[in-house]
């Protein structure tokens, strides 16, 4: 638990270091999701139909910007190899990099999304609703990338292939997470719809910091 | 240990698997042309005309066989993958980079007739269906999996980053093919079903089985031949390789 920690403020540290490569994220957030009334037209009752599907989309696409950076400097400067070495199981330091990764990248959407939400016309409670399936949403977004982002590590064209192989893992998420704040103006009620990615993140909890310390323990070899 | 009938183990290494291959694969070859003969003619010349779809419907014969194989391959090398984790193995390894080109090739065989077909039916080229969404995921997750691998220029790691892929997916597969699913009912999409052959004539499903057997012969002797392929890349400098017969002439 304290190795946990230690890593967590550690990369929490390095990130408020280098603020500008969080903005840089937010700001992409923020432009992708203000291109698509530009792109459509500013049509309020079309635009609070695609709202959920947009910003969700877009949120996808914020946390793959970071995900290269997550595993990629402490590989060049060889703190990696120190925590593989460690009597801690690397799947813990693991852990409190994507922890660390999900605050830096992933809650920073969440805090943001409603303001963005406004600009297509949603309601309070449509805001609530899409605030609640970010804040579900996004954790699995960081564990399913950090799977990605640890196959990927050194291999040449490296981003562009990380896209590739993640993009349609994130699937699930982006239909339980934008069918949640549809399903809820629908009237349908948003609850099954967070509770299946609540179940996600929970398989993704337990699973995915295994699978990318398998990853990493190949990249180091 | 070797006290038993077979020896299960002693085929998993290349040098033994690659003479094995050589024999076995002109076999499924040929067990591929009988049957897909055997099934195109049951299913152009014998099989009767549908009186809702016409002389369209015989696309079946390839669609639904190349939709089978794509999904069951998918399967087959995750098995490998996961075998190769468990054994350290360098054959499963092998097995799995060779049947994700063919994987691949039945997935997008399976969207592209499936286009056909439903451009007559439903007069679209493409629907958000269930079925059609998931197949188009499953096809992006062999291209990740082949670029992946083909990336990487250590084939040990290749292998095992392969593997990993493959086994995150094979758990992501029917959390995709039911969220799809979901997302489909709530959208109200277009309310074409696949499965509106309930009466299928007997002769159309022998057709169909009799396909789907015939790629099946074909993924195997596909797959040998390309393992050979791989096994003579990776171990070129062996020397077993070069006391082969055919090396020697």
């Amino acid at each position: 638990m304290n190795a946990f920690l230690s890593v967590l403020r550690r990369d929490l540290l390095l990130a408020a270091r280098r603020k500008s490569e969080v903005l840089t994220a937010l700001f992409f957030f923020m432009i992708v999701v203000s291109l698509f009334p530009l792109g459509i037209g500013p049509e309020t009752a079309l635009l609070r139909r695609i709202a959920p599907g947009v910003l969700w989309v877009a949120a996808l696409l914020a946390a793959m910007l970071s995900l290269n950076r997550l595993f990629a400097t402490d590989h060049q400067d060889g703190t990696l190899e120190q925590m593989a070495l460690s009597s801690t199981p690397l799947s813990v330091l693991v852990g409190g990099k994507v922890l660390a990764h999900w605050l830096t990248s992933g809650l920073p959407l969440v805090l943001l999304a409603p303001v963005l939400g406004l600009q297509f016309d949603l309601s309070s409670r449509a805001l609530g609703i899409l605030m609640l399936s970010l804040l579900l949403g996004t954790p699995i977004l960081s564990l399913i990338g950090a799977i990605g982002a640890a196959l990927t590590l050194g291999v040449r064209g490296g981003g562009v292939l990380l896209s590739l192989l993640v993009l349609p893992l994130y699937i699930p998420a982006l239909i339980f997470g934008a069918g949640a704040v549809e399903a809820d103006m629908a009237g349908l009620g948003a609850g099954g719809h967070l509770s299946l990615l609540g179940a996600l993140l929970a398989l993704g909890v337990f699973f995915a910091p295994w699978a990318a310390t398998a990853a990493l323990r190949l990249a180091l070899e | 240990m070797s006290q038993r009938l077979i020896n299960w183990f002693k085929f998993a290494s290349p040098a033994t698997f690659y003479p094995l291959a050589g024999k076995l694969w002109p076999w499924f070859a040929a067990l591929a042309a009988a049957f897909t003969l055997a099934g195109l003619w049951l299913g152009l010349f014998v099989a009767p005309t549908d009186f809702q779809q016409g002389e369209g419907y015989r696309i079946i014969f390839i669609h639904v066989p190349a939709s089978w194989m794509s999904m069951f391959i998918y399967c087959v090398m995750a098995f490998w993958a996961a075998m190769g984790l468990v054994f350290n193995t360098r054959l499963s390894g092998m097995m799995s980079a060779a049947l994700a080109p063919t994987g691949a090739l039945f997935a997008f065989l399976s969207l592209w007739t499936g286009a056909l077909w439903g451009k007559p039916m439903w007069g679209a080229w493409w629907v958000w269906d269930a079925r059609l969404t998931s197949e188009l995921i499953l096809f992006f997750l062999y291209l990740g999996y082949i670029a992946l691998t083909s990336a990487i220029d250590d084939p040990r790691r290749a292998d095992k980053a392969g593997a990993i892929v493959s086994l995150v997916g094979v758990i992501n597969v029917p959390i995709i093919y039911f969220s799809v699913k979901w997302w489909n009912t709530l959208h109200q999409g277009a309310s074409v079903s696949l499965t509106k052959a309930p009466s299928m004539a007997t002769t159309m499903l022998w057709g169909m089985l009799l396909m789907a057997l015939a790629f099946w012969m074909y993924t195997i002797a596909v797959a040998l031949c390309r393992v050979r392929a791989i096994i003579l890349e990776r171990e070129g400098r062996a020397q077993w390789v070069a006391e082969l017969p055919e090396m020697r002439t």
